[in-house]
């Protein structure tokens, strides 16, 4: 679990910001809460609100299609509604980060989380998303790093999963 | 009613620098039918996600304008990219809905906006001020100089006929397609 004290999401912000990232798209989420603070305080980081996440989807190879990079910021309840748009993905070469807050893990009270969060990392693997999945708080930039670093180099997908366990349970 | 093959031909007669999105099915097929250009960015799939490909586009070039066309059924598709892209409100970003009111590629079933919906009004109601409902040869004429100059988001309803045209087919290899509009651009 994390701690006050332990400003991961700083770090994982640094990350995006040494890997060039100039898009931040979310929906919002309690879970990338800090992220998408970080994001929105950035005036050289443009912070892109969605309706749904697919947008967010569309939103990344647009901007790459300009020579930008963007990141979408999503729950794992919002990977379900990226599939099909996914296939930009692959039909065009087209670089994405995900970043995945975990709902439906450990300590999770609404059970209608469980399903999509089950289905996350496989329904990920099936549209060929590369996915690793940060538990501690040491390691989830250095994931993001490096998730980046292929998403971008090798115009992949690529999707970096914070366990529930990593950002704490959602309190009722 | 107007052409939509007249109205893209018209809309990029004078494209100047404009780089084009274009949704799946016929507007890929008007924008092809009025000439290839490595700055056409041909869909054949991601339906709905037009308008948000024109905003990621938009944002990361804002010194050139964006040209999203698309049909009726892709933009209901994704709907809410109207009030993701009202927010951002870039200045340099057109989108033209070439509104047959039917559903196209799979049989010219009728669509929403043949029956009830106003794109040009959801757009508005999204936060987007300039939206416009173009439905003649004078509507035309105003907004061809609007795609390439607004000087804020613009969204147009441009009604067309429920007509079936041939089929202009561009390059097919989505990555061929990225590569060759990055290419035009210098990157």
């Amino acid at each position: 679990m994390s701690t006050a004290a332990d400003d991961w999401p700083a770090r994982v912000f640094a990350a995006l910001k040494t890997g060039g990232i100039s898009q931040v798209a979310y929906v919002p989420d309690a879970g990338h809460a800090r992220l998408i603070e970080l994001a929105r305080a950035d005036a050289a980081v443009r912070d892109i609100v969605l309706t749904t996440e697919e947008e967010g989807v569309a939103l990344a190879a647009g901007a790459w299609l300009g020579g930008a990079r963007a990141c979408l910021l999503l729950q794992s309840s919002g990977v379900g509604n990226c599939i099909n748009m996914l296939t930009l993905m692959q039909n065009g070469r087209f670089p994405l980060l995900m970043l995945v807050t975990m709902r439906g893990e450990e300590g999770e009270f609404n059970h209608w989380q469980v399903p999509m969060s089950q289905a996350t990392a496989p329904a990920l693997r099936l549209m060929d998303v590369d996915v690793a999945r940060a538990d501690t708080p040491e390691e989830a930039a250095d994931l993001v790093a490096a998730s980046l670093a292929r998403a971008f180099g090798e115009e992949r997908a690529a999707a970096v999963l914070f366990s529930q366990r990593l950002i704490g349970a959602k309190r009722w | 009613m107007l052409d939509r093959r007249a109205v893209v031909k018209t809309l990029l007669a004078r494209r100047g620098d404009l780089l084009v999105v274009c949704g799946l099915g016929s507007p890929t097929w008007d924008v092809a039918a009025a000439g290839d250009d490595p700055r056409n960015l041909y869909l054949w799939g991601a339906m709905g996600g037009a308008a948000m490909i024109g905003l990621g586009l938009a944002l990361a070039r804002p010194e050139r304008r964006v040209l999203v066309v698309t049909g009726d059924g892709e933009m209901l598709m994704g709907m809410g990219a109207l009030a993701t892209i009202a927010v951002q409100r870039p200045a340099n970003l057109a989108i033209v809905v070439l509104d047959n009111g039917a559903f196209g590629e799979t049989g010219m079933q009728e669509s929403h906006t043949a029956r009830v919906t106003d794109l040009a009004a959801v757009a508005k109601g999204c936060g987007i001020p300039l939206a416009l409902d173009i439905a003649d040869e004078a509507g035309l004429a105003r907004l061809e100089p609007l795609v390439r100059g607004a000087n804020e988001t613009l969204f147009a309803r441009v009604r067309v006929e429920a007509k079936d045209y041939p089929r202009v087919m561009p390059e097919k290899d989505g990555a061929a397609i990225k590569a060759r509009f990055k290419r035009a651009l210098g990157l």
